[in-house]
This record gives structure tokens, C-alpha cells and sequence, in this order.
């Protein structure tokens, strides 16, 4: 009924409208779209009609089934053993159309342990995927636990009074404001095989001791030295936020701690950390979801390789939805990806909550 | 309490100037490489990387990177369209999230309350989770041009800026700057007989230049930076931003290094620039965040 909307209600809808709706249109309606997709067979261009698939999408990513191979046996029921190894039959006789496993077909292995005589395989629908996961994991837990340390550290380093500190505060923030493409391709010099940066610094160090790593073309180095990179250019966004935090915390706190004649490791551990709690909270969250949106870095530095050793979620969701113009299979890891950001926002906020 | 004698302090000054200055060194020597290296041919670049040459203007120095730079690609128009993709969306971002965020803490209006937390619910929702479906649905949406109704935006300015307009963390910051305000300020107008318009236009905004700086460098450094979204809705080379213009560099077989590094160079320089000429506003409105607190 027009007649009941006050003077107030239409002017505040008006000049709400323009910002909600292209909120509603470009993130909310995407955002409901992608649940919509995972459930179909949607693709970018497609002479088929989209189909309804159900959970077909979610099984072909994240089905896993444990399997153990027991060793294959002579006739008096010992292990076959060849070459000091003993012998299995071949997985693919369970994964591929075995009537007696319907729940493997199509599997592959992702890893397997020794137990006794047998051998315990994990198998996955998609092995890739898996390590994706477990590589954003990973990536997200070291990155947010090392990158706000060092944030703080440096935010207590360029918390004091000195000349010319502004100088530095400028320096350490730097790298933020740099594009990561383009300090990904900085940090492809630092990390190259030979007479690399890094290897030409850690040989010198070494006097010559150290023998040159290929940083990104080795499965063991690739993940961590793309962290160390991400660390380097988003420390200084966080040191600002810790900067904000210390800022908030009284003077005379500190003063009265140097009248009590406390040490200054007393003083960060009952004055500064108690005073930061909030702002660990706004950081942690921060960071753990700028993390898990990693993208760039692999896709300049080493495009998931090598093995699969740095492939991450939101680069299997652009290879499947863009690469290979699967909307619904990148819609379906883009699901994924929201629903584990959503439950670790709501973890961390349910730990802070019981602590204060 | 041992007291520090003058000696002493002035030792400990030193050491503490030491380690900020090891500091800045780690975070600066990429830049620094990046720069000179612009400046070597692709041989010599690639040698000095075993020895302090290699953040040295010597050797062999020019700007011949340069002039190859851009005659191997438009960059011209490449920066061109990166800055008015990113000036145009900052200043609709500015108007629109200030606008709601106006509406949303001074006027009184059914379903605000619902409507602003579902509008702070959308802040965990990361861009990367909703891009691929957003790329269907941009390839369909509908537009009204010079020929008439169109369908599609792939490929076009207005993909690359329309979806960015607004956004949860802007509308957020300057609510949160607005309720500081004094309200008295507001109602004063109202009673003079002020339209809301002109009280956002004439007495809000006026006083909200820290946030107006905060959310405007943001935004700046997201749209600017922006690599993945443009990545996949743009092929034509017209309306390319910087970071997607990379690929003509580095997707060559021999990919030619002095170049890329002057590529690098042409579009990180003016960022810096601005950054450093506004990081006196960047810190004023961190420290306003912290006198809140």
C-alpha cells in the first residue's frame, strides 16, 4: 500500500537500492547459482539441454574408499614374493568394472601403507582434487600462523619512536600495494634452478657449501617456497592491522608496567597481548581467507606441477569451470571451497567467543 | 632497574637502525632486481643473478627494453583501460556504497535491519567461489546499447566493472565511519527542511574524506590488480587491462626477460607512485580506526 510508505521509507530504499541490488545480483545471485550448478551437468556452451545429476558432482570429487590388498599366495598360502618385494594383484582388477566392488569403480590410489603382509590403499575419485585440498589446507595453516607472527613482529619493530621511521613503514607495506602477478614473476628469479637469487645468496652464505635447489621444479620445495612469497608480499597489510591494535592500548598501561618494573617480555605478556586479543581475532580471520582464495601464484609460478604438488582449489575450480568450460564441476569445488570457509569462520569465532 | 647509559643507547639506536634496515632490504630487493634488470639485455639479465650485480645498474644499460616493450604490444591501451576500469568502478563504488551506507545508518525504513545483515553475511563469501558461475551468468545477461537489447557481456568494459561496484567490506566501512557521526548535525538539517539527498550530498559526505581515502584505496588496489576475473571474461585485445596484457610477454616460446621486466616496471611504477604519495591519508585513517577502538 503506497499510502503507508512514509516520506523515510522511500528515500531510504531509493538510495539503498542502487548498492543492494548489485550486491544481490553479483554476488548473492552467483552465489546460489553455484549451489544450483553443482546439482546439474551445466556447461559454458553445450548443444545438450543441462540435465539434473542429483549429487554426481560431489561423489566424483570427494568419493574415497579404503581397500586392502591382500598379497597374492602360492599354493601352500604364503606371500609371492619377488625381488624382495611381495606381490600384489593389480589394483585395476578391483577399480575397473568388478561387479563384486561397484564402490571402487573408477577409483584411483592416492596413497597406501604397509600393514603386516597386507597393503592398506586409500582410493580416491579424483586424486587431483584430493591433493588440491589438502595443499589449500596446508597452505592456508602454515601461511596464517606464520604470516601473523611476522606481521606482529614487525608491527612492534616499527612501533617506536625514531626518526625517519616513517620511512620504513613505507618500505614494509611496499610489497602489498604490488600486484602479486607481477611479484610472482620477480619471485620465479629468486627461486630459478643454478645461479638462481636464493641459491646464489644461500652459496655464498655457505661459502659455496650449498648446492642449488630448483625451489619450484621439486615436489618437496614447491608449496613452501610459494608460501614464503605469499608471506612476503601480504605481511605488510597485517602489520598494519597490528599496528591499529597496539594503537588502541592504553599508555598508562604501559607506564604503570615500568613503574611495576616489569620486563619487556612481561610487559608484551600482559599489557600488548591481552590488549590485541580482537585484533588477533580480525587478523586470523582475515588471512585464513585471503589464503584459501590462493590463484595467482600458481598460475604464474608453476600451474599446479610439479606432480600436483601445488595444486590448490580455486585453480582446479578455473581449470574445470574456464579451462575446460565445465561450469558445474567448477561450480561444484567453488561450493566446496565456500562451505569450508564458512565452517572455519564459524570455528574461529566460536573459539573467541569462549575465551572472552 | 638498570638505566641506560648514553653510550649504551646510542649502540642500541645503531642496532635497532640495523635490523629495520635488513628489514626494508628483504622487502625491497625484488623491486629493486625488477627495475634494473629493465634496463639489461636478456643475457646479461640472466647471468648477474649469481652476484650483487644483479640489483646494480651496470654492464651494458639502456632503455632498449623499453621501446621493444612497446612495439611487442599495445601497452598504451592496456594502461589505458586499467585505469579507467579502475577509476570508473572506484568512483561508482565511492557514490553507491556510500549512498546505502547513508540509507542504512540515518533513515528508518522496513526490512533495513534484515536487509544490511544480508548484505554482511555476503563478506565471507570470497569473489574466487563465485566467479565461475558468474561467468555463465554474464555470458547471458542482457544489455541495453546503441543497436538496441544485446545479450552478453562477455568481453566488454562493463563486465569488468559493473559486478565490482559494490560490495559487503565498503558499505561496512562507511557505515561505520557514518555512525560516529554526529547525529544532532543531521537532524539540525532535517528540521531546517533538508532533503536527505542534500544532507548525504552537502553535510555527510563533506566530512567523510578519511573514509572516502580508506575505501577509494582499496578499492584502487583490487581493481587494479585485478588478474583472474578479466583473465576469463576478455580475449579481445582492446579492452585488456595490464595484468592480462602480460600474457603477451611471457607466453612467447622465448620468453624475452628484459622485456617483461620493463613490462613490470611500466605498470607497478605508477602504483608505487601513488601509493607513496598518499600513504600520509593511508596512515591517518589507520590511525583513526585506532583511536576508535
Amino acid at each position: 500500500m503506497a499510502s503507508k510508505l512514509t516520506r523515510s521509507n522511500r528515500a531510504g530504499w531509493l538510495m539503498a537500492l542502487p548498492g543492494a541490488g548489485l550486491i544481490a545480483t553479483f554476488i548473492i545471485l552467483p552465489f546460489f547459482l553455484a549451489f544450483a550448478f553443482s546439482l546439474t551437468n551445466q556447461r559454458l556452451v553445450s548443444p545438450n539441454p543441462t540435465e539434473y545429476v542429483g549429487f554426481e558432482n560431489y561423489s566424483d570429487l570427494l568419493g574415497l574408499a579404503v581397500f586392502t590388498l591382500e598379497p597374492e599366495r602360492d599354493e601352500a598360502g604364503n606371500a609371492v614374493i619377488k625381488d624382495g618385494e611381495i606381490q600384489y594383484p593389480r589394483l585395476r582388477n578391483f577399480t575397473r568394472r568388478n561387479p563384486d566392488y561397484p564402490h571402487l569403480q573408477g577409483k584411483r590410489e592416492w596413497f597406501s601403507w604397509q600393514s603386516g603382509e597386507n597393503r592398506t590403499v586409500v582410493l580416491a575419485s579424483d586424486v587431483v582434487f584430493m591433493r588440491a585440498l589438502v595443499n589449500t589446507f596446508l597452505f592456508v595453516l602454515v601461511v596464517a600462523q606464520v604470516q601473523s607472527g611476522i606481521a606482529l613482529g614487525l608491527a612492534l619493530l616499527i612501533n617506536q619512536k625514531l626518526r625517519g621511521i616513517s620511512f620504513f613503514w613505507a618500505v614494509y607495506f611496499m610489497p602489498v600495494v604490488v600486484s602479486i602477478i607481477v611479484v610472482s614473476i620477480l619471485w620465479k628469479f629468486i627461486y630459478s634452478p643454478g645461479d638462481g637469487l636464493l641459491n646464489s645468496l644461500l652459496s655464498w652464505l655457505t661459502f659455496g657449501a650449498f648446492s642449488g635447489i630448483d625451489w619450484l621444479g621439486n615436489t618437496a620445495t614447491a608449496l613452501p617456497s610459494i608460501m614464503a612469497m605469499s608471506i612476503w608480499q601480504g605481511v605488510g597489510f597485517h602489520m598494519v592491522i597490528w599496528l591499529a591494535g597496539l594503537q588502541t592500548i592504553s599508555p598508562t598501561l604501559y607506564e604503570a608496567a615500568e613503574i611495576e618494573g616489569s620486563s619487556k617480555w612481561q610487559t608484551f605478556r600482559y599489557v600488548t597481548w591481552p590488549g590485541l586479543r580482537n585484533t588477533a581475532v580480525l587478523i586470523l580471520i582475515v588471512i585464513t581467507m585471503q589464503a584459501f582464495a590462493l590463484f595467482a601464484q600458481i598460475d604464474v609460478m608453476t600451474s599446479g606441477g610439479p606432480l600436483d604438488s601445488t595444486q590448490v582449489l580455486v585453480f582446479q575450480a578455473v581449470e574445470r569451470g574456464y579451462g575446460k568450460q565445465d561450469i558445474s564441476g567448477g561450480s561444484t569445488i567453488s561450493v566446496i571451497l565456500f562451505l569450508i570457509v564458512l565452517c572455519i569462520s564459524i570455528l574461529q569465532r566460536w573459539l573467541t567467543r569462549e575465551k572472552t | 632497574m638498570a638505566l641506560v647509559t648514553p653510550d649504551n643507547h646510542g649502540l642500541r639506536l645503531w642496532t635497532r637502525y640495523a635490523v629495520l634496515l635488513l628489514v626494508a632490504v628483504i622487502f625491497i630487493f625484488p623491486l629493486l632486481f625488477m627495475a634494473m634488470s629493465s634496463l639489461k639485455p636478456d643475457q646479461q639479465l640472466l647471468s648477474d643473478t649469481n652476484s650483487l650485480r644483479a640489483f646494480l645498474p651496470v654492464g651494458d644499460i639502456s632503455f632498449q627494453n623499453y621501446s621493444d616493450a612497446f612495439d611487442r604490444a599495445p601497452i598504451g591501451v592496456f594502461v589505458m583501460n586499467s585505469v579507467l576500469i579502475t577509476g570508473a568502478t572506484v568512483l561508482l563504488t565511492l557514490f553507491v556504497c556510500s549512498l546505502a551506507a547513508f540509507s542504512f545508518v540515518f533513515l528508518d525504513w522496513a526490512g533495513r535491519g534484515l536487509i544490511f545483515s544480508v548484505l554482511l553475511a555476503t563478506l565471507i563469501v570470497p569473489y574466487e567461489s563465485i566467479f565461475i558461475p558468474m561467468l555463465l551468468m554474464v555470458s547471458q545477461l542482457p544489455w541495453i546499447g546503441f543497436e538496441g537489447l544485446e545479450w552478453g557481456w562477455l568481453n566488454t568494459y562493463r563486465v569488468q566493472i559493473i559486478p565490482f561496484i559494490a560490495d559487503g567490506l565498503t558499505i561496512f566501512l562507511f557505515v561505520q565511519y557514518f555512525k560516529d557521526l554526529p547525529r544532532e548535525l543531521i537532524e539540525a538539517s532535517r528540521v531546517e527542511g533538508a532533503s536527505w539527498w542534500m544532507i548525504y550530498r552537502r553535510v555527510v559526505m563533506p566530512l567523510s574524506g578519511p573514509v572516502i581515502a580508506t575505501a577509494a584505496i582499496l578499492k584502487f588496489l583490487f581493481m587494479y590488480n585485478q588478474y583472474l576475473w578479466p583473465l576469463m571474461v576478455v580475449q579481445a585485445e582492446e579492452i585488456r587491462p595490464v595484468m592480462v596484457g602480460l600474457g603477451y610477454f611471457t607466453d612467447q616460446l622465448n620468453v624475452p626477460w628484459g622485456e617483461v621486466m620493463a613490462y613490470l616496471t611500466i605498470i607497478t611504477i605508477p602504483v608505487l607512485a601513488f601509493y607513496l604519495s598518499l600513504q600520509r591519508m593511508f596512515i591517518a585513517s589507520v590511525a583513526s580506526t585506532g583511536v576508535k577502538g
